[in-house]
């Protein structure tokens, strides 16, 4: 068979100084679908990214179909046949699906865009796919998965003939999962080769017909995926024996610390993110919420925590209302937060890891008096934490930015748990962190609950809003559409009919997560 | 990262010493295309303000309000504001200051320090105002604090003009100040003031604010992620506008120690301009409190040569405006020496890795 692609001994160095690739080297034949897997920081999304045209190597070669080829920007990567779907969707919502497909390549009638002539395009190449969207849909009013077809085509639609999906299943749910793969099976048949990046071992195992396995920047081998087993593939991305399951006892909730009643957020567009919810989180249990991204658990986190408004209903936090408390009152509360996105609202990345520790602790007495620091208190609890919370760095001193996703994670959970809280909002606490320190995280999370403590945990991970939780409630266009009391009793798909809105518990079954 | 950190130093420092290197250039380049005897208007500009301790005194002289407004900058800048109005704070402040040292009886000594703090009370309230209108209506602190700086120049001169006004002079000045406000020099044969000290101490004063209290780490948080300072519960409309009015503050008590240092009445006919000049110190000392001196300094140095070489050759002092904006934008220029950088941190990482895998190799054999 020949090779679509070779990539030889990428090296890639960013300018602070992190070698993502040490060493990779990736081969991909045509008409295949080559699985490309790690741990998350392994190297792939900078390899996918040199590949695309979005990075430089800093040295290495690039041959597409034998020829060799210096890509320096995307456009070249799509005049090579390229194609590339982003994990984060690269789409306009308040455009049509045949705006956001045509966009950059429009077909012109004079001085104007014919769009007739695009919309019979676009309706084409999605018949002959088996891709069909509705040309004239809104990308905003369209699911997940539809929006991830319009991604697809789009690719199509520019003569790509190498695909790449970044973890495409990651924002999928099960149900969509299955069709997506039925769609690259018939790709694949079409005489496209597609580069699929998972470390959903049942997917590869599932899809693909070769692996290459990256650890730490360098490539640990191919093989036939059909000749290794997943815990040799699990061995070979991590370099020890994983443990894949959560071990933790059962729970035993005590009281309410947060009561959530009636809960609606409606938007300025007048429509409710977050509409009449109601549900309890007790000490001693982590409530999981799980959903498609965007049905209302931003809206959700946001109310409780004092960062966002909402229209009315009530939330006692330690049996307190927080209408009208401030930021700073809501954690007095003993609330900590760890915010969905580390970079953009839980650190400021020139800061040190040890100043960005304290950030919520300045006024405390140990800390400083009369407002002025207490140098060395501070330096005494930033070697501390940094201990404790196993953050890999040359000193407390090193700007928080300079370190790597799951380390910068690890001093977010220094400072929102060492504060000694009752009530943990985790939003997406393992997003993006690597096997080792989600163990970690996930650990810290447990024992957080056998302290008698609460914990929120909105994932859109199903792996980890099954294992980890004790209680579990789904959420779907803002409503509660299903309370599982216990959560060992639920399977992947039965989850997935919920999440997707395809059934609903009766009223009185969802009552229930008020316990009152 | 170590290494790291000792990379970014060495390409700061090399880019520094090119910038001033360049803008030096670029004097004996203009110097010789525009003048007819090139070489002692050269020596004059460089030389010039050393060879007498009367020029070296001027050099400290001009560094003197720039201090003050590079320290208002840094602030302003360090909380995530775009608020140019040290310009309007600092003449705002002299204003202030010039009324007090006019209209107020006073004891030596008492008199000075009360008016320079008059000064400094006008400069915050100034400051305040566009920092209230960002916070009630979302204004832009840039558009507004720029448009106040003409409101502020124009309402100087007014008040000059129609209350403080020396009649029997023919072009405009103020009455003159009480000689109980007048500060005192401390070095004779130069006209270095007591307004110098005040800058160098607030220096540290502003880096000990930043660097060594919890307002201060509050402010730094803010300015380098509001959102983040958000979520963390520190209060963020208020660090802001606080950040403001401290600036505004220092600003108008340099107006003030400038004014009474300086002169013994108030004579300029527009705004002086040591606010823009001020976020030039800034740059140059990498918003650092402890090295706005030495930056400030500098640019008093380009000034005082630029003095020296107009009087005494046919080449103008705009020319110091030249080099400031070449130097700004020199400074700016981020990616000026990047591809050397990225190489050094590129051998840096490779040999870490090597250093790794010997260790591992190492290892393996014990």
């Amino acid at each position: 068979m020949a090779e679509a692609l070779h990539m030889k001994h990428i090296v890639k160095v960013y300018s602070n100084g992190v070698m993502a690739n040490k060493d990779v080297t990736l081969c991909v034949n045509q008409g295949e679908i080559h699985a490309l897997s790690g741990e998350n920081g392994a190297g792939k999304s900078t390899l996918m990214k040199i590949l695309f045209g979005e990075e430089q190597a800093t040295s290495g070669e690039i041959f597409v179909n034998g020829a060799k080829v210096n890509i320096t920007s995307p456009q070249m990567a799509i005049g090579l046949g390229i194609g590339m779907v982003h994990q984060h969707f690269m789409l306009v919502p308040s455009l049509t699906v045949t705006e956001n497909m045509i966009m950059g390549i429009e077909p012109k009638k004079g001085l104007l865009i014919d769009e007739k002539y695009a919309r019979q395009q676009v309706e084409e190449i999605g018949k002959k796919y088996n891709l069909y969207i509705d040309p004239e849909k809104k990308v905003a009013d369209l699911t997940v998965g539809q929006k991830q077809k319009v991604e697809i085509l789009k690719a199509l639609f520019r003569g790509a003939k190498i695909l790449i999906l970044d973890e495409p299943t990651a924002v999928l749910t099960p149900q969509e999962t299955v069709e997506l793969f039925e769609e690259l099976k018939n790709l694949k048949k079409s005489g496209y080769t597609i580069i699929f990046i998972s470390h959903k071992l049942n997917e590869i195992k599932e899809l693909c017909d070769r692996i290459t396995i990256i650890r730490r920047g360098v490539t640990m081998g191919v093989h036939q995926v059909a000749s290794v087993t997943e815990e040799d593939i699990s061995r070979l991305m991590v370099g020890r024996d994983v443990v894949l399951t959560i071990d933790k006892k059962p729970a035993s909730p005590g009281k309410a610390l947060i009561q959530v009643k009636n809960l609606r957020v409606v938007d300025e567009n007048g429509n409710a993110q977050v509409d009449d919810v109601s549900f309890s989180l007790r000490e001693g249990e982590i409530l999981g919420i799980a959903g498609v991204e965007g049905n209302g658990q931003s809206q959700l986190v946001q109310a409780i925590t004092g960062l966002g408004p909402y229209t009315s209903g009530s939330i006692m936090v330690n049996g307190q209302d927080i209408r009208g408390k401030s930021v700073q009152n809501i954690r007095d509360l003993k609330l900590a937060h760890i915010p969905e996105d580390r970079m953009t609202s839980g650190a400021a990345a020139k800061l040190s890891i040890t100043e960005n520790i304290i950030a919520d602790k300045l006024g405390w007495k140990r800390f400083s008096g009369r407002g002025i620091l207490k140098k060395k208190a501070i330096r005494e609890y930033g070697d501390e934490m940094v201990r404790d919370y196993q953050i890999l760095c040359k000193s407390q001193d090193v700007e928080i930015g300079s370190l790597s996703g799951g380390n910068i994670q690890k001093a977010v959970l220094a400072r929102e748990l060492s504060g000694e809280p009752k009530v943990i909002i985790a939003n997406q606490p393992t997003r993006g962190v690597d096997v080792g320190a989600t163990e970690f995280i996930r650990k810290q999370l447990i024992d957080m609950r056998d302290q008698k403590n609460g914990v929120l945990l909105i994932t859109s991970d199903l792996n980890e809003v099954l294992g980890l939780s004790d209680s579990l409630i789904v959420l779907f266009e803002g409503k509660i559409v299903a309370y599982i009391s216990d959560v060992s009793s639920m399977t992947e798909a039965q989850l997935g009919t919920y999440m997707l809105g395809i059934e609903k518990q009766e009223e009185a079954q969802i009552k229930e997560a008020l316990h009152e | 990262m170590n290494s790291n950190k000792k990379i970014h130093l060495l390409v700061d420092s090399v880019k520094m010493a090119l910038i001033i290197a360049i803008a030096c250039g670029l004097v004996s380049v203009i110097v010789f295309t525009v003048s007819e005897d090139p070489g002692p208007a050269i020596y004059s500009f460089f030389v010039g303000p050393f060879t007498s301790l009367r020029r070296i005194g001027n050099i400290v002289e001009a560094a003197s309000p720039l201090v003050f407004t590079a320290l208002a900058v840094i602030i302003i800048f360090g909380s995530g504001q775009f608020s140019m109005i040290a310009e309007g704070a600092f003449f705002i402040g002299i204003t202030g200051t010039m009324a007090a040292a006019i209209s107020l009886d006073l004891p030596a000594g008492i008199h000075s320090v009360v008016a320079i703090l008059f000064g400094g009370v006008c400069g915050a309230l100034v400051a305040l105002i566009p920092a209230l209108l960002k916070m009630k209506w979302s204004v832009s602190e840039l558009v507004t604090s720029i448009m106040l700086n003409y409101v502020v120049q124009f309402f100087a001169i007014y008040t000059v003009s129609y209350h403080f006004r020396e009649v029997t002079s023919s072009s405009l000045a103020s009455l003159a100040f009480k000689e109980t406000s007048t500060l005192p020099v401390i070095l004779d044969g130069t006209r270095i003031h007591g307004g110098v000290v005040l800058g160098l101490v607030f220096c540290v004063l502003v880096w000990f604010f930043l660097y060594r209290t919890s307002f201060g780490t509050k402010l730094r948080i803010t300015g380098d992620n509001p959102l983040f300072a958000r979520y963390a519960g520190l209060g963020v409309t208020g660090v802001m506008v606080a950040a403001q009015v401290i600036a505004g503050a220092i600003a108008g008590i340099g107006g003030g120690a400038e004014l009474l240092g300086m002169y013994n009445r108030f004579k300029w006919t527009a705004s002086p301009g040591y606010g823009w000049t001020g976020i030039v110190v800034a740059l140059l000392a990498r918003s650092n409190p402890l090295l706005v001196p030495f930056a400030a300094a500098f640019i008093g140095y380009l000034n005082v040569g630029a003095d020296i070489m107009a009087r005494s050759s046919d080449v103008g002092r705009e020319m110091v405006d030249i080099i400031q904006g070449v130097m700004m934008f020199l400074i700016a220029a981020d990616a000026l020496l990047r591809g050397w950088k990225q190489r050094m941190i590129v051998k840096a990482a490779q040999a870490e890795e090597q250093a790794k895998a010997n260790e591992d190799v190492k290892e393996v054999q014990a």
